[in-house]
């Protein structure tokens, strides 16, 4: 069973989010980098238990600069057998879509694993443009799969329950949170991470279709106010003209 | 009383971007360890240490993310790291709790190191691979309850005995000794030679009583050696290396990693304080928005990274086999000082909070007053650079 493991890089969750260039560019100065935790934790570690059950290889695949390698080489630590870096930016999901589908048409891969989502954009795009570049299946939201020969009974999450669904490979599966387990990389991983082949290929020079024109953060949420007990009209009075819930 | 454990918040802190100075494998052992501390320390740390009980299950998880003997060879059990790895590992350990660092250090540098040192091939294959996968748990015996500052002056004793020596003697303050399989002993020999040593956990003799009442290293068992006619076969002494040079090239090591650690206590307790003067309110602003407080928190992350550097260059000075025992000393005793004082600093901003373990900080206070004092106290470490700036012995 060979896998390719679409990983991207998001923020650390606790990182402050600002923009520069009129709110169209995220700033990401002092921001800390990770492993997009879906694409880590469950879509990477799938992929590996898939391989030590049934054999096979594990390639990772990143769309991005450089500066994304250290991401790629926690990959490789966690287990992954090599790793391909796509050299452009990642600008919208077509466009990575598109070199990923590419790269994937050039090998033999019966499974495509990305995450649900990523932690920074959300899109959840991804993975059925890829399989539809692709022409084979695609499954999302998956949290639970059992592989057997060609055919996987897959778990997914829907509205309030969940789906069992049957499917043969090849095919691209999104992962969402019970796929797998989280595995922290060891010291002899990280040292062995680095005698993998982490393969630097050209973009197929896709061109984005969608740009971003502007972000906007949230409202600041007011603090909390705090009622004494026995002012119950304060209260109804707070979440009827303030809260307006009543 | 059963709390919920509060989330561990911890951020990194680098004001001089220390950061470009590492390797890919540095930032990714950090990153890993960091993860290992928050998924598996930080949530029972609290509750293990207000117990006094060591999490006993955490030896196989230190072991099987590698901090055992990091920059030991990987044929030997170890992770054929740099010593900066092996720092890093040591400070992210110590972020969350000293004791937990402590047991790797223990078993890394004080028990793994001098066997991979001066055993014999034969018995570097016995023990080492064992020791780096957490089946086996060492211990360190070098003090002696007569005998800490002055090890020199150990009566703990062996005796050729032909086939094989017989050991007497009593080690005391022995950290994981209680739980350990195997001990690195040091003992004179009837020349009054000091001898290192393994002994193992069913030889006749051999007993390790824990010590109670510890109020620092709670997470940490510490314990008792005594041995009464304990025989040692020959191939268990260390073939090569006499004297006090022995105990102290491991002491060295171990205190390296103690330069290190120390930084994460501290930068822990930093992070505490400068999230909560942010958040805590009183007479209408935040508590970090009074000079007096700022000038708490500048003063913190001044010291915090000058210790950084100083653990930085001492890292690359080991890395080149040129980190001079004194400068390894001068780098444990600064860095323990400054994570003691930024400890006890931080407690203040935290307030009445600050005693409680809703926050870590006087978890790590406490802890600290043992690593100022274990593996050479501070003022044996102003000694030290004494000596080697002047050329006179302060000792005796
Ligand atoms: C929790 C814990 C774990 C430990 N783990 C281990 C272990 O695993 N293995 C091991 O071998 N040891 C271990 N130790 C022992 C530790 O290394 C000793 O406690 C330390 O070396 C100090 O020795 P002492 O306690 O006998 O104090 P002493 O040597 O009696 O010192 C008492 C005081 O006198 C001062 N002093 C002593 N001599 C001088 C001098 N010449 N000039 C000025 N001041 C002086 C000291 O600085 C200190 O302030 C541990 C200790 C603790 C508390």
């Amino acid at each position: 069973m060979n896998s390719l493991v679409c990983i991207s890089k998001t923020p650390e969750t606790t990182a402050k989010i600002s923009f520069n260039d009129n709110n169209s560019q995220f700033d990401t100065e002092g921001v800390q980098f990770i492993m997009n935790p879906y694409d880590e934790w469950y879509a990477l570690v799938r992929a590996l238990e898939a391989k030590e059950q049934h054999g096979g290889e594990v390639t990772v695949i990143n769309v991005g600069p450089a500066s994304n390698d250290v991401v790629i080489r926690k990959a490789l630590a966690i287990g992954a057998d090599k790793a391909v870096r796509v050299d452009t930016e990642a600008n919208d999901a077509f466009q990575v879509a598109s070199e990923i589908a590419n790269y994937a048409k050039t090998g033999n891969f019966d499974l495509i694993y990305l995450g649900k989502e990523t932690i920074d954009y959300n899109g959840a795009e991804l993975g059925a443009m890829i399989a539809e570049l692709l022409d084979i299946a695609y499954i999302s939201f998956a949290s639970k799969m059992e592989v057997d020969g060609n055919v996987a009974k897959i778990e997914r999450d829907i509205e309030g329950g969940i789906e069992v669904v049957e499917v043969q490979t090849p095919f691209v599966i999104s992962a969402a949170k019970g796929l797998a387990e989280q595995r922290i990389p060891n010291m002899r991983g990280i040292m062995m991470a680095k005698r993998k082949p982490l393969e630097v290929v050209p973009s197929s020079s896709v061109q984005a279709k969608v740009s971003v024109k502007e972000y906007k953060l949230p409202e600041m949420k007011s603090g909390v106010k705090l009622v004494d007990p026995d002012n119950m009209d304060e209260l109804v009075r707070l979440l009827s003209e303030e809260a307006k819930v009543i | 009383m059963h709390k919920k454990v509060a989330q561990d918040k911890y951020q990194h802190h680098d004001y001089y971007g220390i950061d470009a100075l590492l390797t890919e494998d540095h930032l990714l052992a950090r990153s890993a360890v960091r993860e290992w501390v928050k998924k598996e320390v930080s949530p029972i740390i609290e509750d293990y240490s207000n117990r006094a009980a060591c999490p006993t299950h955490l030896f196989k998880g230190l072991a099987d993310i590698g901090a055992f003997g990091p920059s030991l060879p990987m044929e030997y059990g170890g992770g054929g790291m740099d010593e900066i790895a092996y720092g890093i590992i040591m400070q992210e350990l110590e972020r969350g709790d000293s004791g937990i660092r402590s047991m790797a250090s223990v078993q890394g540098s004080l028990v793994m190191y001098p066997i991979y040192r001066y055993a014999s091939e034969e018995q570097k294959q016995k023990y080492l691979p064992k020791l780096g996968s957490g089946e086996y748990i060492g211990c360190f015996g070098l003090t002696e309850p007569d005998h800490g500052s002055n090890p020199s002056g150990m009566i703990t004793n062996i005796k050729d005995m032909g086939d094989h020596y017989l050991l007497n003697g009593s080690k005391m303050w022995i950290t994981n000794s209680p739980l350990a399989d195997i001990a690195v002993v040091w003992a004179k020999d009837e020349e009054g030679v000091i001898r290192g040593m393994v002994v193992e956990k069913d030889m006749p003799g051999f007993s390790a009583p824990e010590i109670h009442g510890k109020w620092s290293l709670r997470a940490s068992i510490t314990g008792e050696l005594v041995f009464e006619d304990v025989k040692v076969p020959k191939e268990n002494v260390f073939p090569d290396i006499k004297g006090l040079k022995g105990p102290l090239s491991c002491l060295s090591k171990a205190r390296y990693g103690i330069a290190w650690g120390a930084i994460g206590a501290a930068l822990d307790c930093y992070d505490s304080a400068l999230r909560y003067s942010q958040e805590r309110e009183q007479f209408g602003k935040p508590i970090g928005a009074f000079q007096l407080t700022q000038k708490k928190l500048a003063e913190m992350i001044t010291e915090i990274t000058k210790a950084q550097l100083l653990a930085w260059r001492l890292g690359s000075l080991a890395n080149d086999s040129k980190a001079t025992p004194a400068q390894i000393s001068m780098a444990k005793r600064n860095n323990v000082d400054m994570a003691l004082n930024i400890a006890r600093e931080a407690r203040q901003i935290h307030g009445g909070m600050g005693i409680t373990n809703e926050y870590p900080v006087m978890r790590h206070m406490m802890n600290l007053e043992t690593v100022l004092t274990y593996e050479g106290t501070h003022d044996i470490h102003l000694l030290i650079t004494g000596m080697d700036v002047t050329g006179f012995n302060a000792f005796k």
